[in-house]
């Protein structure tokens, strides 16, 4: 049985990094938040850009981003004036396992003594995790993020199709993977719901993708319909051109629907396969999944992406190999390959799962080598929910 | 030799990987790399179009990741071109947009 070396946490979760976090709850006080963590090695800042008001979906989303195990400890660095206030944050981390500390810059008298302050909590806190260890785990600890973006032609062939193969894998060896894009998911209601653990779970994927559709149409837009340029391309109907997206997640039964909203903020119960409901943009996807505890991200792209990750590390797939070519700097993996007959799907997708147990025990991605932070918390808008009857 | 991929075994089409011509040659591989079929195109084909490895009646399913994509509006015999002139979606019909 493949096993990953990863970092033990008190609570039994394991993380396939040791980072410091410090979130800064809105952005008046980020620029302050990302000078102090420049000063510590290890530590990188974040923030949200929705306004100082609280809203409960940022904040899930923030503490949830803080409570995953590839974070060793977290640093609040408020302003001081806001309502989503760093205490929020802190009363939410506080019973964990985990070092948090909160500071705000209008009580600390200014950024130079919250600066001072801030480096030196970061600074014994990244001393201490210098003594942590990896150690070999089963593959059960690990949660991996499939995404697809900046997709082609070769996307719905090989990448993701590949990926799908690698996360079939990793399901099978007792893990967990989570998959989101709702609005990419048009049309295959049945074909998800069908493959679903039971009826509760197939019911709340049809009302998933319901809902997003009627939240696509009240912008005038029908979701179902097929750009000229997706049919030249070979896709003949929507069933297909969905069935290419939803396919990165694999083939193995759906356990659950995460909902990720202001009343509910759901977390993988168990091992296998789990629908997000998610906003379909790279960045923001990649950030809730890994917000709901994935340490480690798989992203499909046949156009190329440079997509990293503050906390998580990202591998990046093209099945296209000219983009592999041209972009090798931020493509981890060519699943080209494929087209040629030169290796399989199949093969493909194990090379996939291999260098996933490989990054998740230390291997950098090119985009964390290249030090890519990528961090956006994403917020439906509230008033339009509740005039779709969502919420 | 021109190849096209059959992502999922429970497949009825093949998707090419390289423009193919009326009558050039082609290999269908499985999800192992293995050659499962060598056929003529009888019709050009476009990169990232379908091709059927099976005769598919009218009104059977079309199946490409091991699911239904739509069915057969017409009959159509393997190594023919398959897309919105021989299928129609369940869910929607692509060729009246």
């Amino acid at each position: 049985m493949a096993e990953f070396y990863g970092y033990e946490r008190p609570d039994g979760t394991v993380g396939t990094r040791n980072h410091l976090l410090v979130i800064a709850p809105i952005d008046c006080s980020y620029e302050p938040a990302k000078q102090i963590a420049a000063q510590v090695e290890g530590a990188v800042a974040v923030t949200q850009n929705h306004g100082c008001d609280r809203d409960d979906m940022v904040v899930h989303n923030l503490v949830g981003t803080a409570l995953n195990p590839n974070v060793a400890g977290v640093l609040i660095v408020g302003l001081g004036c806001e309502t989503l206030t760093g205490a929020l944050l802190l009363e939410r981390i506080l019973p964990t396992w985990k070092p948090v500390y909160n500071l705000t810059i209008q009580e600390e008298g200014g950024t130079l003594k919250t600066h001072e302050k801030g480096v030196r909590i970061l600074q014994e806190m990244s001393q201490e995790i210098g003594k942590l260890r990896r150690e070999a785990f089963p593959l059960a600890k690990l949660t991996l993020a499939v995404e697809c973006g900046g997709s082609d032609a070769t996307s719905g062939l090989a990448a993701n199709p590949a990926i799908g193969v690698a996360a079939d894998m990793l399901i099978d060896a007792g893990g967990s993977v989570i998959f989101g894009e709702t609005q990419e998911m048009t049309g295959t209601q049945q074909v998800l719901a069908k493959r679903a653990a039971n009826e509760k779970v197939a019911e709340d994927i049809c009302n998933m993708i319901d809902t997003q559709e009627r939240r696509i149409k009240a912008m005038g837009v029908d979701s179902r319909w097929m750009s000229k340029g997706n049919i030249d391309g070979g896709l003949t109907t929507i069933e297909e051109k969905s069935l290419g997206a939803v396919r990165k997640g694999g083939t193995r039964t759906i356990q659950g629907v995460l909902h990720n909203n202001w009343e509910r903020f759901d977390k993988p119960t168990g091992s296998g396969l789990y629908l997000m409901d998610g906003p379909g943009w790279d960045v923001p996807s990649v950030t809730h999944m890994v917000a709901v505890g994935a340490q480690i991200v798989c992203f499909t792209s046949g156009r190329g992406s440079t997509t990293g990750h503050a906390i998580a590390p990202v591998i990046k797939i093209t099945g296209n190999p000219d983009t592999y070519r041209k972009m090798s700097d931020n493509m981890d993996i060519n699943a080209g390959p494929i087209l040629d007959g030169s290796e399989s799907l199949n093969g493909v997708g194990r090379r996939i799962f291999d260098m996933i147990v490989e990054t998740a025990g230390g291997k950098k991605t090119k985009a964390e080598a290249l030090g890519y932070k990528d961090f956006v918390v994403f917020k439906r808008d509230r008033a339009a929910e509740h005039m779709l009857g969502n919420c | 030799m021109k190849k096209a991929i059959q992502i999922d075994e429970k497949d009825n089409v093949a998707t090419v990987t390289g423009q193919a011509i009326e009558g050039e040659a082609l290999e269908i591989l499985n999800p192992e790399g293995a050659v499962i079929l060598q056929t003529k195109t009888s019709e050009d084909l476009p990169f990232g179009h379908k091709i059927a490895i099976k005769d598919i009646g009218t009104g059977a399913n079309v199946v490409k990741y091991g699911e239904v994509i739509g069915a057969a509006s017409q009959d159509i015999p393997a190594g023919r071109w398959v897309h919105t002139h021989n299928v129609k979606s369940v869910r929607m019909d692509t060729s009246e947009q």
